[in-house]
C-alpha cells in the first residue's frame, strides 16, 4: 500500500493539469532554483567545461558541489539572484567526489541536509542545475523532471564507470548529467533535497551515458562534518614551520614528483625511491596525492610547504587517487 | 508518448491495486481522473493545428503550426530553406496540403508558410508566453525524425526548464533571444513545430537543441522561440519579405550597482536624437523592465528592425519615456548574403524523372488530396529544381513570385493591394470617381496660434500659406530639403505623397512595398505600414489594423535625421485636424475647415 501511495504521487505529478497543482509546482520549482549556485573555475580547454553546478546547504554561504578539475582554482560562485562571490574550498571528500565551498554571504535560502529522507525508486523528482551553462548572469538554473528509476551500486561492475564513488546511486530517467550539471540538486516532489547530480559517467563497455545522482544520505555526514569544521581540508594555519633538518620533505618520504613546471602543478608521483616510506606504503608512479594529513594539496608548492610543518619522525597520512580509486595511505618513516 | 505515460501510470496503479486487493474493481481518485482528462483534452485541442512539413523529393522536413484559418502557419527558417518556396504539409486529419513560402526571418529562425486548399484550417490558440514560468508543464507536438509518415504527429511531454533564455548567435546569423527552454523531448524534425502549455495553448515555436557530444538526439535541452516574439513578427512575415531584427544603436553594460547603463551610442541613431547618452541608465524597453544588459539584448532580439518602441531611461537625473526608432542588425545586402551562406546546398536531383519511381515520395504519406489538382501531363520544368522531380502544382505556382530581397513577393502584392484599397476608400477620397485621377487639393484651416493656413497640393503647384506668407516647392528635391531641415514645409511632402499614391497607385508611384505591422510612436495596436520611395524620400503610411484609417504619414529624407510625421485625425470619414511633427516636436497644428479636391485640369 505504501508503494501504491508513492506511485499515486508520481501519477499526480505527471498528470497535472489543474491550476492549483500547477501553481504549487511552480512555487516549488522557484524555491529550488533559488538554492542553486553556478560555479565557475578552471577548464575551458579541450572539451573541459570551466563551469559546474552547486547548491546552498547553509544560510551562511556553504555550497556543496562536486569535487572536480573546475575547483583547481578558487572558484567564482554566482547565486540565483545574480550576485557573484569569490569562494574558498573549505573541504573535499574525494571518495564521494564532494567539495564544500564557502562564500561570504548570509541569510541565503538553503537546502536542509540533516533530514532523513526515504527517497526510493518510482519517486518523481526535479533536477536543477546549470547544464550547458545555459543560465548566464542572473538567469535561474535549468529545471528538469523525471523519476528515480532505481537505486543501486555502481561498483558492481568495477571499472565500467570511472568514478572513485563506491556507494549507491539513484539512477534517473531524465537526461540530467550533461556538461555543467554536476553538483546540481535533485529534489523530491515536495522540494526536499534527495541527491546531488554526479559527474558525467559513461559505461566503458556500451558507451551509454549514465544519468544518476548521489543520494544525499551518502553525503550528509561529510557535508555536516565539513561545515562544522570537524573535517576541514583547509591547511592548518597555526602549525609552525619546523627547521629544514627536522621537518619532512620529499626525500624523507622517498618521493619524486613530476616536474613542477606549472603555476599549480598537481601532486603526481613520478617515481618512488626503493626501500623508502613511500615504497613500503606501495605508492606508485602516476598516483595523485589529494590530501596530506587531511589537508587538501592542490599543487606541489602546497604539498612541500605542508611537509615543512610535520616532524620527520612522525608518520604521514595521504589520500591518493589511483585511476578511479581513492585510497588512504600511511607513510611510516 | 503521452498516451504511453498515462497508460503506464494507470498500469502501475492497477498492479498496486491488484496486489492490495485483487477482488475490488479499479477506481481512480476523481482529481486524478480530472487531471488526466484535462491533459487528454489539451492534447486533443492542440493536435489538429500541428503541421508536419515535408520537403518534396525527400529533402528533409520538420514541423509547423497553423495560426490562421486561411492556412498561414509558422515554422523555422531552417525547415523551409531546403524546400525553397514550395513544400507539402500533412495535418493530423490525414490529409496532405500544398504549401508555399510566405516570409522569412533568418535571424530569428522563423518562417511563415501558407497551406492551400481550405479557408477553415484548425488554428492554434496563442498564449502569452511572458506568463510562462520555469516548472510549468508543457508539451511539444511535431514530426521528430520525420516519423509522421502516417501524418499523426508525436506528442512529447515535459517541463519548462527555463524562460527568458538568451542563446548566442550560432554561426553568424541566428540569434535566440528571450526563448523558452524545455526538457520535453525535442529531436531533429521537431524544428518549427509548436510547444504548448498544459492547456494546449501555443507558447512558442520549437527551434534548436543543445546537442554536443551525445549526437543529434535529445539530451534534455530544447529551445523554443517565444510566441510573443513571433507575434511581433507576424505582420512582417506576411509581407513576404526577408526581415531583420532590431538594435538600439547603443551598447549597454550592467553596472556594479546592478543598473544597466549605456556604454556606447551611435550619434546617427534615433536613440541619440531622443537624448540617450553615454552612461544613461535604461529602465524599460517596450513596456518591459530591464534589470541587466542581458535583458536589453533579450528584449531587442524579439523586435523587428524598423519598429519604434517606447524606451524609459534616466539621463542627468531626469527620467524620460520616449518612442525610439530601432535600427536593423544587418545592412540589407549583408542580411541577404549571410542568409545565402546559411542556406544548405540544394538536395540532389534524382535522375529518374518518373514521379512514381521515386521511393522518397512514399515517405510523405499515402493520401495526397492536395495533389489531385495537379494535371499528370503538367509541363516539366526546363531545368532541374530543388524539388527534384515534378513541378510545383499550378495552384501553388500562381502564389510564388521571385524577387530579390523577398521570400515570396506575391504576398507583398497581396498586402499592397489590400492597404492600397484601404487608402483609396477613405477620407478625403470618399468620392471614388476622383481617386486614380489627377487631383488638385486645397486645404484651408487655421494653425494652433490662430493664423489662417492654406495648403495647395497639385502637380506644379505645391504651396503652404501661413498668415499670408506663401512658401512653394517647385520639385521633389525642395521637398526633400524641407524635410531634411525639419522645416514646416515638410507638410507638403506628406500631402503630396498621399495625393500621388492614391492618384497613381503603387505601380507608378515609385518603388512601393508593404512593410508589415509596427507600433505607432511606440504604441500598440500594430499598424499596417506601406512604404513608397518618392523623390529620394521614403514615405510610410500607417493605418489602423481594425478600422483601416490612415493615422500617420512619415516622410524620411535622410536615414540619420528625424522624419516629418503628419498625424491625421479623422472623424466620421472627415479629416478635421492634422499635425506636423519632427521627433517629438510639434511643428504645425492645422485645424481643417475646408478640404477641396478637384480633378486637375489637363493641360
Amino acid at each position: 500500500m505504501i508503494r501504491f501511495a508513492v506511485i499515486l504521487a508520481m501519477a499526480t505529478l505527471i498528470a497535472t493539469g489543474s491550476a492549483v497543482a500547477q501553481d504549487n509546482d511552480v512555487a516549488i520549482s522557484r524555491s529550488v532554483q533559488q538554492r542553486i549556485a553556478k560555479v565557475y573555475g578552471a577548464g575551458g580547454v579541450r572539451g573541459l567545461e570551466a563551469y559546474q553546478s552547486g547548491f546552498v546547504v547553509s544560510p551562511e554561504g556553504h555550497i556543496a558541489t562536486v569535487w572536480s578539475y573546475v575547483l583547481d582554482v578558487e572558484p567564482i560562485v554566482v547565486l540565483d539572484d545574480g550576485r557573484r562571490f569569490e569562494s574558498k574550498i573549505i573541504g573535499i571528500e574525494p571518495s564521494l567526489e564532494l567539495a564544500i565551498l564557502k562564500i561570504e554571504a548570509s541569510e541565503l535560502p538553503y537546502f536542509e541536509v540533516g533530514k532523513e529522507l526515504k527517497a526510493t525508486w518510482g519517486d518523481p523528482v526535479l533536477a536543477a542545475s546549470n547544464l550547458f551553462n545555459i543560465a548566464a548572469g542572473n538567469e535561474s538554473a535549468s529545471l528538469m523532471q523525471g523519476v528515480i528509476s532505481g537505486i543501486t551500486n555502481l561498483d558492481a561492475r568495477r571499472g565500467v564507470f570511472k568514478t572513485p564513488y563506491r556507494g549507491k546511486v539513484m539512477v534517473l530517467d531524465l537526461i540530467a548529467n550533461n556538461p555543467g550539471a554536476a553538483g546540481g540538486a535533485v529534489v523530491d516532489s515536495g522540494g526536499q533535497l534527495v541527491g546531488m547530480l554526479g559527474k558525467e559517467l559513461r559505461d566503458a563497455n556500451t558507451g551509454v551515458w549514465l544519468n544518476y545522482a548521489i543520494p544525499i544520505d551518502a553525503l550528509r555526514k561529510a557535508i555536516g562534518d565539513i561545515i562544522a569544521g570537524r573535517a576541514t581540508t583547509a591547511p592548518p594555519d597555526d602549525t609552525p614551520v619546523l627547521p629544514r633538518d627536522r621537518s619532512h620533505n620529499l626525500t624523507t618520504l622517498g618521493l619524486v614528483l613530476v616536474p613542477d613546471i606549472l603555476e599549480s602543478t598537481p601532486v603526481f608521483v613520478d617515481t618512488v625511491k626503493k626501500e623508502s616510506a613511500a615504497a613500503k606504503a606501495d605508492l606508485r608512479p602516476d598516483d595523485l596525492i589529494l590530501l596530506l594529513n587531511g589537508a587538501r594539496v592542490g599543487d606541489q608548492k602546497t604539498f612541500t610547504e605542508l611537509l615543512r610543518r610535520i616532524d620527520r619522525r612522525d608518520a604521514v597520512s595521504l589520500t591518493i587517487q589511483r585511476d578511479s580509486e581513492v585510497l588512504p595511505v600511511r607513510l611510516v618513516p | 508518448m503521452l498516451r504511453f505515460e498515462c497508460f503506464l501510470a494507470s498500469l502501475f496503479m492497477l498492479c498496486g491495486m491488484t496486489l492490495a486487493d485483487a477482488a475490488e474493481p479499479l477506481t481512480l481518485p476523481s482529481d486524478l481522473v480530472e487531471l488526466e482528462q484535462a491533459r487528454v483534452a489539451a492534447v486533443q485541442r492542440a493536435m489538429p493545428s500541428t503541421v508536419c512539413v515535408f520537403v518534396p523529393g525527400g529533402g528533409g522536413g520538420g514541423s509547423g503550426v497553423l495560426i490562421s484559418p486561411d492556412g498561414y502557419a509558422l515554422t523555422n527558417f531552417h525547415v523551409t530553406s531546403p524546400a525553397g518556396t514550395f513544400m507539402r504539409c500533412g495535418l493530423s486529419d490525414g490529409r496532405v496540403y500544398d504549401a508555399v513560402l510566405v516570409g522569412l526571418d533568418p535571424v530569428g529562425d522563423l518562417a511563415m508558410i501558407k497551406l492551400l486548399g481550405r479557408d477553415d484550417f484548425p488554428v492554434a490558440t496563442m498564449a502569452d508566453s511572458l506568463e510562462a514560468r520555469a516548472g510549468d508543464w508543457c508539451m511539444v507536438i511535431g514530426n521528430p525524425f520525420l516519423l509522421a509518415t502516417n501524418l499523426q504527429p508525436t506528442v512529447t511531454w515535459g517541463m519548462l526548464s527555463g524562460v527568458g533564455r538568451y542563446q548566442y548567435p550560432s554561426g553568424t546569423l541566428l540569434e535566440y533571444a528571450d526563448c523558452l527552454q524545455t526538457d520535453a523531448s525535442i529531436n531533429p524534425g521537431n524544428s518549427g513545430g509548436p510547444i504548448y502549455n498544459s492547456k494546449g495553448e501555443l507558447l512558442g515555436i520549437v527551434g534548436r537543441c543543445s546537442f554536443e557530444k551525445r549526437g543529434r538526439v535529445n539530451v534534455g535541452v530544447g529551445y523554443a522561440i517565444s510566441i510573443n516574439q513571433a507575434k511581433n513578427f507576424l505582420g512582417y512575415l506576411r509581407s513576404g519579405r526577408i526581415i531583420d531584427h532590431a538594435t538600439l544603436g547603443a551598447t549597454v553594460s550592467t553596472d556594479s550597482d546592478g543598473s544597466v547603463v549605456v556604454s556606447n551610442v551611435l550619434e546617427s541613431s534615433d536613440a541619440y536624437r531622443r537624448g540617450l547618452r553615454f552612461d544613461s541608465e535604461i529602465l524599460e524597453i517596450d513596456g518591459r523592465v530591464v534589470t541587466s544588459a542581458n535583458d536589453v539584448q533579450n528584449i531587442l532580439g524579439t523586435l523587428p528592425s524598423g519598429w519604434r518602441v517606447e524606451v524609459a531611461f534616466r539621463e542627468s537625473g531626469k527620467t524620460v519615456r520616449v518612442p525610439i526608432r530601432l535600427m536593423g542588425v544587418h545592412r540589407r545586402d549583408e542580411l541577404l548574403s549571410k542568409m545565402e551562406s546559411a542556406l544548405p546546398p540544394p538536395p540532389p536531383v534524382p535522375d529518374e524523372p518518373e514521379d512514381s519511381k521515386d521511393g522518397d515520395e512514399n515517405a510523405e504519406g499515402e493520401t495526397k488530396p492536395g495533389e489531385k489538382d495537379k494535371p499528370d501531363d503538367a509541363p516539366k520544368s526546363p531545368k532541374p529544381t530543388a524539388h527534384g522531380h515534378g513541378d510545383i502544382p499550378d495552384a501553388a505556382a500562381e502564389l510564388i513570385v521571385d524577387r530579390k530581397g523577398y521570400a515570396n513577393y506575391h504576398f507583398n502584392q497581396v498586402q499592397q493591394d489590400r492597404v492600397m484599397k484601404l487608402l483609396r476608400d477613405q477620407a478625403p477620397f470618399s468620392d471614388s470617381d476622383l481617386s486614380q485621377k489627377k487631383q488638385r487639393w486645397q486645404i484651408k484651416g487655421s494653425s494652433g496660434t490662430g493664423d489662417p493656413v492654406v495648403v495647395d497640393v497639385a502637380d506644379e503647384d505645391l504651396a503652404l500659406t501661413i498668415a499670408g506668407t506663401r512658401m512653394t516647392a517647385a520639385n521633389p528635391s525642395e521637398l526633400f530639403e524641407a524635410v531634411d531641415q525639419d522645416a514646416v514645409g515638410g507638410i507638403l511632402a506628406a500631402f503630396d505623397a498621399w495625393r500621388k499614391i492614391v492618384e497613381l497607385g503603387p505601380e507608378q508611384f515609385g518603388e512601393t512595398y508593404y512593410h508589415g505591422t509596427m507600433p505607432l510612436a511606440g504604441q500598440r495596436p500594430l499598424r499596417d505600414c506601406l512604404i513608397g520611395l518618392y523623390g529620394g524620400m521614403e514615405i510610410r503610411w500607417l493605418l489602423h489594423p481594425e478600422t483601416g484609417v490612415l493615422e500617420c504619414i512619415e516622410v524620411f529624407a535622410d536615414r540619420d535625421s528625424d522624419p516629418a510625421e503628419l498625424w491625421i485625425h479623422q472623424q466620421d470619414e472627415n479629416v478635421y485636424h492634422v499635425e506636423l511633427k519632427y521627433g517629438l516636436e510639434l511643428k504645425l497644428s492645422l485645424l481643417i475647415e475646408q478640404w477641396d479636391q478637384k480633378e486637375a485640369a489637363t493641360p
